[in-house]
């Protein structure tokens, strides 16, 4: 099965991201395919490698990082969600004269048009939100 | 071209399905803008208004009081999108005291056994 992955909560403070983690961390590993994990609404926030809980606590930006690299998953965050909510990359932040740039490893920034390619291509897109 | 690119030429039921008021939280704004970009893909787009959803539909919408903008104009602008079929839960309306009249745009008014249909015969349901 190939799954698309739609997530709009950001990290701690809510469940929705978590959820959505061990779901495609568990396709993966049951050999599913995921098209592409997308992050929107306050779920942008889960690629921001600014993150610093607490060392007794999972590290929900740097888990995506570690599954991102071992499975090449594909992270993408909404540009116009992330720049309202001030997550830029190197370019984004060079293109609107900000003096830093804080996307995780893993992670890249692109259009919505990325979701409804996910939704057309999966054969299910799984959406975790509240 | 977009399409062409992006979709293999495929063609999915999407359903949209709006559940939050336009104010408040930003998931009715932002919902909004996935509708505009994804008409770009020529995809078969419905669009379901339910529970505090209905209200993103209310004639007569003014955010001076809240500062915030007013972006109900843009539901009018839909069908230039080519996005037509919009959908509106009858019990959620009832609840909120609010008739098919008290809406900006043309609706088709659904009751719940109608709705679960309209829900089940989709591809791709976006839940915002």
């Amino acid at each position: 099965m190939k799954f698309g992955i739609l997530i709009n909560e950001g990290p701690y403070t809510h469940q929705a991201s978590d959820s959505a983690y061990q779901f495609t961390k568990a396709a993966l590993e049951k050999g599913h395919e995921i098209f592409r994990v997308f992050f929107y609404h306050d779920g942008v926030n889960n690629g921001t490698r600014l993150t610093v809980p607490p060392q007794d606590d999972r590290n929900v930006v740097t888990r995506w990082s570690e599954l991102a690299k071992q499975y090449q998953l594909d992270l993408v965050l909404c540009v116009a969600a992330a720049q309202r909510r001030g997550l830029l990359d190197e370019n984004e932040a060079k293109r609107n004269g900000k003096d830093a740039h804080n996307i995780a490893e893993g992670f890249r920034i692109s259009g919505l048009g990325q979701l409804i390619e996910a939704g057309i291509q999966a054969d299910r897109l799984v959406v975790f939100g509240d | 071209m977009m399409d062409d690119e992006n979709s293999g030429g495929k063609i999915k039921k999407f359903l949209y399905l709006n559940r939050k008021a336009p104010y408040g939280s930003i998931y009715a704004l932002e919902s909004l803008e996935v509708v505009l970009i994804g008409a770009a893909f020529d995809q078969d787009v419905s669009l379901a208004f339910v529970d505090d959803g209905v209200y993103q539909l209310v004639k007569g919408q003014s955010t001076d009081g809240i500062g915030m903008k007013n972006f109900s104009p843009t539901y009018r602008a839909l069908e230039m999108y080519d996005v037509e079929k919009l959908y509106v839960d009858q019990a959620s309306l009832e609840a909120r005291g609010l008739t098919e009249a008290d809406l900006l745009v043309p609706v088709e008014v659904l009751d719940s056994a109608q709705m679960a249909a309209l829900m089940a015969e989709q591809e791709v349901v976006f839940s915002f």
